[in-house]
């Protein structure tokens, strides 16, 4: 059913082929790379030439699997990381409604000052804080090496309190009024109202806050020296960085952690890419 | 509405006030803390961990990199003394620290302007696709949800000497291969990270297309204006504030790169050709103990940036508003 009559600004036959070959080669330099990783972390020798893009049974085996988690202890890091990731859910989704219902349903001083404060958050580069922080919460608290040392910087995360103050927004004011004119007391208008009205906001902030600390490496890299404490990214970057050079196939065992430690969030980005459509909850995810 | 009931709950939950739960409290209450103080009790979570992350630690920042500031046992009492500017003059004439900040500047030369282009290219030609939308719009977006970690493994695995690039370019391949050669080190790396960030850029153009009035389209159109005109005279002043928005975060990114150097050349090689100053931050400030100097370091770079994003909305932003 092509549109006969011309629309501005439509495509020529041939400028539409251009535009589906510039796409379909966009996607194609994106995908690739990751089933790259997958025939890799498969092949017995590394396959270099162009022959090992494809796969080939005489080189396909379960090993580097095998060899990675005799390395790094693969159970132990994707604990550490689902650890990391599910506090720092949990902490976002408790105290971010929270601080997002207040920003957006009651009034009260400071109400301004707060949420400036949530946006001026965003600005600030992790990295400037870096240091102080390492200082304070290894040095100070004695918070090294502990699963709270690592959460507590990325425990409620700015941009899902932002996120929930928008959904929040949105809520007919008169859905509020008529709980309380039944006498709902706030904490229930909250609870009974307002959090179920607002379930795809939830949504949303799960998965960004989520894939967050999940791909997180730096922080964790400077609190956590022990292995048996450490997310997977930090457990496959000191693989990658020290350890690999004595591994029989270093380049297959490395892809296999790399595809452990991508798989949960790309399952969970492809399950959930409707929720990811707009552009402010970008800046959440970082990694 | 029931403000009753609303006193009652956080007049019961809140502990502070010397006068008990009286009546004659509330109004008080209210008028310091607004109509609904339970919005206070809601958001001290949130302004506790504000202050505990954020702000106690960005003046700690400020004071370490104006103090010898040393790393002792816990509970010990030291003296820090009071040094002044000298760990700014310290980074500023380190030519490792010149080198990481000059790298930074190769890195934005070669990304910003790669994905400025390539996100809006894109975009444009997903803007009016109907099939395959939503396939598209999840391969340029999975490299940039996907751990850093995990995908430096792979481009270390395309880029190695004997890798699947150099298989591709024959006796075109660099030598020495990409990420150990001291020239192509950083441009490796803008690339790895305009490829990994550029699916964010494209969703945020995508959301700024949306914004061209479309009967700019139309009268371009009626003016005589074709496909290539009317991309160059009404999407890309269409979009300028898209692409203020691209250069500032790009420039950001580039000023917080660490994991790339650091694994993708094995810490900044070869000779520091790809040190980040970040990197410099970690090797100087937790490895060697130098904190004050790392603070400093770090402190420079923001001011830098912010520095940077300012003549980028002065100069890219126009004079809208």
């Amino acid at each position: 059913m092509a549109n006969q009559h011309r629309v501005p600004g439509q495509l020529t036959r041939g400028q539409a082929a251009l535009r589906s070959i510039v796409l379909a080669l966009g996607a194609l330099v994106f995908l690739f790379p990751f089933y790259y990783m997958v025939i890799g972390s498969l092949q017995t020798n590394p396959d270099t030439s162009l022959g090992g893009i494809f796969p080939n049974p005489a080189n396909i085996t379960g090993e580097n699997y095998v060899a990675i988690n005799e390395r790094i202890n693969l159970y132990s890091g994707l604990l550490n990381s689902g650890i990391f990731a599910g506090a720092v859910v949990l902490g976002t989704i408790v105290f971010g409604i929270l601080a997002g219902y207040a920003l957006a349903v009651l009034q009260w001083r400071g109400r301004g000052t707060t949420f400036a404060l949530a946006l001026l958050v965003q600005v600030i580069p992790f990295q400037l804080l870096m240091i102080p922080l390492y200082v304070m919460i290894a040095r100070d608290y004695n918070l090294g090496d502990t699963h709270f040392g690592m959460i507590l910087p990325y425990l409620i995360n700015s941009t899902a309190v932002i996120i929930f103050r928008q959904y929040f927004l949105q809520v007919p004011k008169e859905l509020f009024d008529a709980a309380r004119i039944d006498g709902a007391g706030e904490m229930r208008v909250l609870l009974q109202v307002a959090i179920p009205l607002v379930r795809p906001a939830l949504v949303t902030a799960i998965l960004l806050t989520f894939i967050g600390p999940w791909n997180e490496f730096l922080w964790p890299f400077l609190i956590t020296k022990e292995a048996s404490l450490q997310p997977l990214a930090v457990s496959l970057a000191n693989y990658i960085s020290t350890i690999a050079s004595s591994t029989a196939n270093p380049f297959g065992a490395m892809l296999a952690g790399a595809v452990v430690l991508a798989a949960p969030v790309v399952v969970l980005f492809i399950i959930g890419q409707r929720f990811f459509i707009s552009t402010d909850i970008g800046s959440g995810v970082k990694g | 509405m029931s403000s009753e009931t609303l006193d009652r709950s956080a007049g019961a939950t809140r502990p502070r006030g010397a006068g008990g739960g009286s009546r004659r409290r509330q109004p008080a209450l209210q008028r310091v803390l607004g109509k609904h103080p339970l919005g206070w009790l809601l958001s001290t979570p949130y302004l506790i961990f504000l202050a505990v992350v954020f702000a106690y630690p960005l003046f700690f920042a400020v004071y370490m990199s104006l103090h010898d500031y040393f790393f002792s046992a816990p509970g010990a009492v030291v003296e820090r003394p009071f040094v002044g500017l000298d760990n700014y003059v310290a980074a500023l004439t380190d030519p490792a620290v010149l080198r990481s900040f000059a790298n930074v500047g190769i890195f934005l030369i070669i990304n910003v302007p790669l994905t400025v282009v390539l996100s809006l290219v894109l975009a444009t030609a997903l803007n009016k696709v109907v099939h395959l939308r939503t396939f598209y719009r999840v391969s340029y977006y999975v490299p940039y949800v996907t751990a850093s970690v995990a995908v430096v493994a792979v481009w270390l695995f395309l880029f190695s000497g004997g890798g699947l690039v150099n298989t591709l370019l024959g006796p075109l391949a660099p030598e020495p291969s990409w990420l150990i050669n001291p020239s192509l080190a950083m441009p490796t790396i803008a690339l790895f990270v305009t490829w990994k960030q550029l699916g964010f850029f494209i969703l945020l153009y995508l959301a700024a297309l949306q914004n061209v009035p479309n009967e700019l389209y139309e009268s371009a159109s009626t003016d005589g204006a074709g496909v290539m005109r009317s991309f160059f005279s009404v999407t890309v002043p269409g979009v300028r504030s898209a692409t203020v928005l691209v250069l500032v975060l790009s420039t950001i990114t580039g000023a917080n790169l660490f994991t790339e150097p650091y694994l993708l050349t094995g810490g900044g090689g070869p000779n520091g050709a790809s040190a980040s100053p970040v990197l410099i931050m970690y090797q100087q400030g937790l490895q060697q103990g130098k904190p004050g100097f790392a603070a400093a370091i770090g402190v420079i770079l923001v001011i830098v940036v912010l520095i940077i994003a300012l003549l980028q909305n002065r100069f890219a932003g126009g004079k809208e508003q």
